[in-house]
């Protein structure tokens, strides 16, 4: 066999921090032949993306290479420097990024920057130029691409800026492409199309890929081979087939029972010997409520339209029963998260009603629903647990908030006891609550975040895309958590999401919501097994499966 | 898309209209005030110490101040509806003619100034923020905290010793042109522009010399949050991911920090630009008073101290009118520069 393309030998990264230095990957090795497409799969903080930027040589200036070497046509390009640097960068290995929206320069016409990127290594005239990104623009599918040349970023959706960082990457044909986490933020319908449309042109073009992701099932579904790490190491190397039927190292196994599945349950999200302390929860039964017993939540004809005229949501109407728990799901800009604000009264309906617990609620303007007496009993969970935490507050402090704001409690011991009981229920250790939001983890955040939802023993909580941005570990716990909430305080939960594999594991119910209206809806598993509408069914295909040990021997 | 240049003027009109009633508060605020501030003007203007009561009370009917102050303002509010905008004790001409003579020189040293504070502080920022932590970076810093610490009369003055006492380079420090010279045909206003278009370099260069040191010393004052604005926002636009996506593909380092991380960074440094330049344009009666420049700022001073309100007034007018005005084409530049806004 030749000269493998890539070869990373026992490589170190290390960041200078305020702390010291800080090794983000510590000896990794790796192979990437020609025209390969090579899955690297961890969770944040792996060293996944640092691996991929040691190899494009895009490192922060804090970030170093230690040791080791990156083999690229046998060049050791941790030793280029200046033009020859160059000449590697685009032409040789190029690399697309997580964020395709901010990837691209906000105040330069797409047509320019992919222009800019075949000036840098073709001597052409800027016309020639010109007409080769709108061939790229063609090449990824970009419709009516002449008049997409003058577009700004900021007028695409988020897939379409990917696949124009797609057309800049491939501008001049380079034998390696690093896409880091190419997807992630993207719809599932979106992230499919984009992720075909990747494979496609690198078999077309003899590409070799390394896909750096943290969705195991994305990886399994478009790589052939799959590399595993966790803290700066590569833990485990194998097919897809054998990664998913037998999972050799301990960290691989967790990862693998975390991610979730088409068949798997909440239970099911961690290892086998995780599992006994929430089987004994599960097998208490839940009360079922009296026959007749009004709905907690009811939604009437719900519509929202923002200046330009167009329903962002109409004729939206559901009802839901406490304790009960329904998924809202559908593509980015389906009218999820505006429905989900509405109910949550953080933002006014246009038209229709909400009618809470008997109670219209629908009616009063949302800047003076602070003051309802039933604003505790709707409480919400916001995407990004990093966001959402306010900077100068404590864990304690953050949870503590809605109780002084909304139970009328003051500092004291009182108040003392119901924070710590809160953080108990969510399972955040008690030590983490004079802690800022940046001392904490994501997923530590994430708990601060529904506790403070709960703080006000709410009836309902809203939930949007409440694990979008964590670690699937991370999101299996939470999901437990939230499950666990319901069946022991039952609460209702709503919950948006576009992750189906979630809601159905989650919800009791599930509506689907597509430019702002309900395509389909019903029990969660009928719908996802037996999807009536097309759409639901595109949506349902294109999640990443993973294929089981059972599945695969099911499918021989 | 509306980037058509009609829908630009349409937005600017509407948001010309939309700042008449700020100027509206401006007037009747500052017509308050004057009244409200101590000080006679008809005393003052009386013809000596022992002017008689009767005098005095003439000057004051004359005037118009022996009416209630709410009549005064109907009487002032329709003179200034129709471009009155009443006389000067002072000079004994119309303010609005005073004005106009003088604000060509303030804004000239106040363009000359901002213009230079701009070509230092700029490379200035991003020589900074390309060195983050470095030597240079410390340099700038000090430079810049020495600019706004010295206050500019402080600094023209040290200027004026320098460059005209001990080294005699330029010219004595009274006013936009030294006697000898003959004035071009005025056009602009602008004197350096107007010998130009007169073709008489030699006139040039004697107004240039007189405009050097007021605006070297103007521009040090502002050139601190020029530059550090400069810095912050290049640091940004270096650490952004499409820098990122430049340096991906290989573009050359010009490229990368020029068209890239550069026109990305000036975005603030326009708003702040505004800013400044407004400040500076009523900030500036202390360097036109160290270097006798016939500016409105320190005519409008002037007039404060001797209790002449319409000047007062009509300062103030101007300078909420320049206000708006700098507002509106700060906005409209900023849209040109970036795609993402729309003035509205």
């Amino acid at each position: 066999m030749s000269e493998a393309l890539l070869r990373i030998d026992d490589l170190h990264v290390a960041f200078s921090t305020r702390r010291g230095m800080v090794e983000a990957v510590r000896g990794v090795t790796l192979t990437v032949e020609k025209g390969e497409m090579l899955g690297l799969v961890g969770e944040s903080g792996s060293g996944k993306s640092v691996t991929g930027f040691a190899t494009t040589r895009l490192l922060d200036a804090a970030g170093r290479v230690t040791g080791g070497r990156i083999l690229f046509r046998g060049q050791d390009v941790t030793k280029l420097g200046g033009d020859d640097l160059r000449q590697l960068q685009g032409a040789a290995m190029s690399m697309i990024f997580q964020n395709p929206r901010a990837a691209l320069n906000p105040i330069r016409a797409i047509g320019l920057q992919i222009a800019d990127a075949i000036l840098t290594h073709k001597r052409i005239s800027k016309e020639a130029a010109r007409a080769e990104a709108l061939d790229l623009l063609r090449a990824v599918q970009i419709r009516e691409p002449e008049a997409r040349m003058n577009a700004y970023p900021h007028e695409l959706s988020g897939g379409m800026c990917q696949r124009v960082m797609i057309a800049i990457a491939i501008s001049c044909n380079p034998a390696l492409l690093i896409a880091d986490e190419p997807t992630t933020g993207l719809d599932v319908a979106t992230q499919k199309v984009v992720m075909d449309l990747l494979a496609d042109i690198a078999a077309a073009r003899g590409m070799a890929t390394i896909l750096i992701t943290h969705d195991l099932g994305l990886a399994a579904r478009y790589c052939r081979r799959i590399a595993v790490m966790e803290r700066g190491r590569i833990v485990e190397e194998a097919s897809p087939k054998t990664l998913f039927s037998t999972p050799q190292h301990a960290y691989t196994r967790r990862l693998v029972a975390a991610s979730p599945t088409s068949t798997s349950r909440i239970e099911d999200l961690v290892t086998e010997e995780e599992r006994e302390g929430y089987a004994a929860m599960l097998g208490k039964p839940r009360l079922e409520p009296a026959y007749g017993t009004p709905p907690l939540l009811e939604v009437r004809k719900l519509a929202k339209r923002f200046d330009e005229g167009s329903a962002a949501v109409a004729d939206f109407s559901m009802t839901m029963a406490g304790g009960e728990s329904v998924g809202l799901v559908g593509e980015s800009g389906s009218g999820k998260s505006t429905t989900s604000r509405m109910i949550c009264r953080l933002i006014d309906p246009s038209e229709g009603d909400i009618v809470f617990d008997g109670q219209s609620v629908g009616h009063i303007a949302s800047r003076d629903f602070h003051r309802s007496p039933l604003r505790k009993d709707i409480q919400m969970v916001f995407q990004d647990p990093n966001e959402s935490l306010n900077p100068r507050f404590t864990a304690f402090d953050c949870i503590a908030h809605p109780l002084m704001r909304l139970d009328g409690m003051r500092a004291g011991e009182a108040l003392r006891k119901r924070v710590e009981e809160c953080a108990e229920r969510v399972g955040l250790p008690l030590e983490l609550l004079p802690r800022f939001p940046h001392q904490l983890s994501g997923g530590q955040k994430a708990r601060v975040g529904i506790a403070r939802a709960i703080a006000c023993r709410p009836r309902l909580l809203v939930l949007d895309e409440p694990t979008a941005a964590l670690d699937v570990s991370v999101q299996a716990v939470v999901l437990q958590l939230l499950d666990r909430l319901r069946r022991e305080n039952d609460i209702a939960l709503l919950f948006v999401s576009h992750d189906l594999n979630v809601v159905r594991m989650l919800c009791d119910r599930t509506i689907v919501l597509r430019n702002g209206g309900i395509v389909e809806q019903g029990e969660s598993r009928a719908l996802f097994d037996n999807p009536k509408t097309d759409y639901t069914r595109k949506l349902v295909e294109a999640i990443p499966h993973i294929e089981t040990g059972k599945m695969l021997a099911a499918a021989l | 898309m509306m980037t058509g240049l009609g829908a630009t003027m349409m937005r600017a009109g509407r948001r010309l209209l939309s700042s008449l009633p700020a100027l509206f508060g401006v007037l009747v605020f500052t017509f308050l005030l004057m009244r409200v501030l101590p000080g006679d003007p008809a005393v003052f203007f009386a013809s000596g110490p022992n002017a008689g009561k009767e005098e005095i009370e003439q000057i004051r009917k004359q005037m118009g101040l022996d009416q209630s102050v709410p009549e005064q303002l109907v009487f002032y509010l329709s003179d200034i509806g129709q471009g009155n905008l009443g006389r000067s004790m002072m000079t004994g001409q119309p303010v609005l003619k005073d004005l106009r003579e003088r604000l060509p020189a303030s804004l000239e040293l106040t363009f000359t100034a901002l213009l230079m504070a701009l070509i230092a502080a700029v490379p200035l920022g991003v020589v900074a923020a390309l060195r983050p932590g470095s030597l240079v970076d410390h340099g700038v810093r000090l430079f810049c905290a020495l600019g706004v610490c010295v206050p500019t009369f402080v600094s023209g003055l040290l200027l004026i010793y320098v460059f005209y006492y001990l080294l005699g380079l330029a010219p004595d420090p009274t006013g936009r042109i030294d006697v000898f010279t003959s004035l071009p045909p005025s056009r602009t206003g602008f004197l350096s522009i107007d010998f130009l278009l007169a073709g008489d370099f030699e006139g040039w260069w004697a107004a240039f010399k007189q405009l050097i040191l007021p605006a070297v010393s103007m521009a040090l004052f502002v050139i601190a949050p020029l530059a550090r604005i400069t810095r912050a926002s290049m640091l940004v636009s270096l650490g952004s991911d499409f820098v990122r996506t430049a340096r991906s593909v290989g573009l050359s380092w010009r490229k990368v920090v020029v068209t890239y991380a550069l026109r990305n960074a000036i975005l603030p440094v326009i708003t702040i630009a505004g800013i400044v330049f407004s400040t500076m344009l009523g900030a500036n009666v202390l360097v036109e008073k160290v270097f006798s420049w016939p500016g409105v700022a320190s005519y409008a001073l002037d007039a404060l101290l001797s209790s002449d309100y319409a000047p007062v007034q009509g300062f103030v007018l101007l300078m909420a009118s320049l206000f708006v005005l700098v507002n509106l084409v700060v906005d409209i530049c900023y849209g040109i520069a970036d795609p993402r806004v729309s003035i509205g």
